[in-house]
């Protein structure tokens, strides 16, 4: 079943135009790998999934909906969540308030007033959702500003998983990690896969892409130009699809070694 | 990170900060400042006298918390003072030139600011125009068209409603420190417990984080201005009503004032961490020291020099703090 399914997609920035009429889906419960050199237009395709950018032309739908129109909260509403490879956190608040920006939950104070937020509420829940992530953190009272690069990474994972998404998107998240919390995150988008969640990988290192993903798009010029199942590709072909052919065994090679 | 056992101190301020909201260090402040007061001069320790300071500093504790509000969510108003110098001439225009019922003139005051605040919330957001830059001109705008409603010249003869707004005292309380205590309540809740609060520092710690996690930023900040300058408006109505007349000069400076008593509060000066409590503390520092410095006879040009070291002295040690916590 077709999850998210964009077609003809087109975004420019004044005189630079970034994607040229993207043609992408992905369906329920499956990995993509969205790979490309840099300034091929994976983060500006993926902001235009999240609505960050409004794509110029084209359709995006969601669920059988479509999303062109919406804003980035509505879309996140409908079960779009991404981490950003900046991550994205406010650090001078705590783990809750990160998880639930702009969704927090509310009570009546003192049963009159409504609107205000029910932080023990969050708390429980941002802990638990922790919890889930086997994860362990100093405290959750904690600003994130004041935890470690995978320790921030896990604020911003759990701040994606909280509201039961149908598509996670991943903008290089092992790239600041060390090599065991990097095993970390793809266990997890294996997990999320055997959940029916889908996943859109964004990275530069083509072992994780090619060891945890269903399939690989190769972002080229603004388009699309190679959709490649992972079981039967290889390093060497993905390699020579991302630069645009020629001999491409000495990097390909560089790149198995990892 | 710090150390694994933090001392006592560090847990009591991480605890203040974590429970109340507030700075410990501004609280040793102002009661180091009032204890120096006390032995200073035999007039300061009474019960009068508290009342003046709480009084004299009803006007600015307005405008800081509107500062609060502006400064946490990583903007800036410079234009609090002339704002509420605008407002007051607005209300006395309203009142006695035109001769409205004093419940329209109240209106007038708080619409006059509100309208400056969304203009400045306008600019900001949608012409692209720094907050420092609109608001520095904003301070020109009120205060010039202040100056030419009333045509230079105080406007006297408000009727009795509103001079009982700045001059009445229910059960020996006066009416401006009813007003500002309320006004303060009211503003923690909203900054501490509730979403728009929240998304307010959200806002100035990090517009990106708030822009993806789908808070519409800039009709926020829109919001933000306007309260900024309603606030104002306030201030300018308990000044007016205080001083019986809509003073064009009123609030010269004042924004000095209230940026320093939101600063020594514990407000971020570049957003995202901001508490009324902390600032209510920062402006009664900021009273405590003219008070007292006026009780000792010091000429106000001191006084005025002393605020401006203030400033610089608590923006200096906020940073230094946040560096030395970000080198361990």
């Amino acid at each position: 079943m077709t999850l998210l399914s964009l077609r003809g997609i087109r975004k420019s920035f004044g005189a630079v135009d970034v994607l040229h009429g993207v043609d992408l889906s992905v369906a329920a419960g499956e990995v993509v790998g969205l790979v490309g050199d840099n300034g091929a237009g994976k983060s500006t395709l993926m902001k235009t999934i999240t609505g960050i950018y409004r794509a110029d032309t084209g359709s995006i739908e969601f669920d059988g909906k479509d999303i062109l129109a919406l804003d980035p909260g509505q879309r996140r509403r409908l079960g779009i969540e991404m981490i950003y490879q900046d991550l994205s956190l406010a650090k001078q608040q705590d783990v809750a308030s990160n998880i639930f920006l702009g969704r927090e939950p509310t009570k009546k104070l003192l049963g009159v007033f409504p609107g205000f937020v029910d932080k023990s509420e969050m708390d429980r829940q941002a802990a638990r959702m922790i919890e889930r992530l086997g994860a362990h953190l100093p405290s959750i009272n904690r600003s994130v500003g004041s935890f470690s690069g995978g320790q921030q990474q896990t604020v911003a994972i759990a701040r994606a998983l909280t509201f039961n998404p149908k598509l996670v998107i991943m903008d290089e998240p092992t790239a600041a990690l060390a090599v065991r919390e990097v095993q970390s995150v793809l266990d997890l988008i294996r997990r999320l896969r055997s959940e029916g969640i889908a996943v859109i990988l964004i990275s530069h290192r083509l072992n994780d892409v090619l060891s945890v993903t269903d399939r690989i798009v190769v972002l080229r010029h603004g388009r699309a130009d190679a959709d490649l199942v992972t079981a039967r590709t290889n390093m060497n072909e993905v390699v020579s699809r991302i630069v645009g052919g020629g001999d491409t065994a000495a990097a390909a090679a560089h790149e198995q070694r990892g | 990170m710090a150390s694994e056992q933090p001392g006592f101190w560090a847990r009591v301020q991480r605890a203040s900060v974590e429970r109340l909201h507030i700075r410990l260090e501004s609280l040793v402040v102002l009661l180091a400042l009032s204890t120096a007061m006390a032995l200073l001069s035999p007039y300061f320790l009474s019960l009068s006298n508290f009342l003046n300071i709480l009084l004299a500093t009803s006007t600015i504790g307005v405008l800081a918390i509107a500062a609060t509000f502006v400064i946490g969510s990583g903007g800036l108003d410079l234009s609090l003072g002339s704002v509420m110098g605008l407002a007051g001439v607005a209300g006395a225009f309203v009142a006695v030139n035109l001769g409205w019922p004093s419940v329209l003139a109240v209106l007038a005051c708080i619409l006059a600011g509100g309208i400056a605040g969304y203009i400045n919330g306008q600019l900001v957001t949608r012409a692209f125009v720094p907050a420092f830059i609109v608001t520095l001109g904003m301070l020109g705008l009120a205060r010039g068209l202040a100056l030419v409603i009333s045509q230079g010249r105080a406007i006297y003869g408000l009727p009795p409603e509103i001079v009982y707004i700045g001059q009445g005292r229910p059960f020996g309380v006066p009416m401006p420190v009813i007003i500002l205590v309320l006004t303060a309540i009211v503003a923690h809740a909203v900054l501490a417990y509730t979403r728009f609060g929240r998304h307010t520092l959200a806002l100035g710690d990090s517009e990106g984080a708030a822009r993806a996690a789908g808070i519409r930023v800039e009709h926020h900040r829109r919001i933000i201005y306007t309260l900024s300058g309603a606030l104002a408006g306030l201030a300018g109505l308990l000044f007016t009503a205080r001083v019986n007349a809509g003073d064009p000069t009123a609030g010269i400076n004042y924004e000095l004032t209230a940026i320093t008593a939101a600063i020594i509060g514990g407000t971020n000066l570049f957003g995202g961490r901001a508490s009324i409590l902390g600032t209510m503390i920062g402006a009664l520092i900021m009273g405590v020291l003219q008070n007292g410095l006026t009780l000792l006879a010091v000429q106000s040009y001191y006084q005025q020099m002393a605020i401006g070291a203030v400033l610089i002295l608590a923006v200096f040690i906020d940073q230094y703090q946040v560096r030395k916590e970000s080198r361990v």
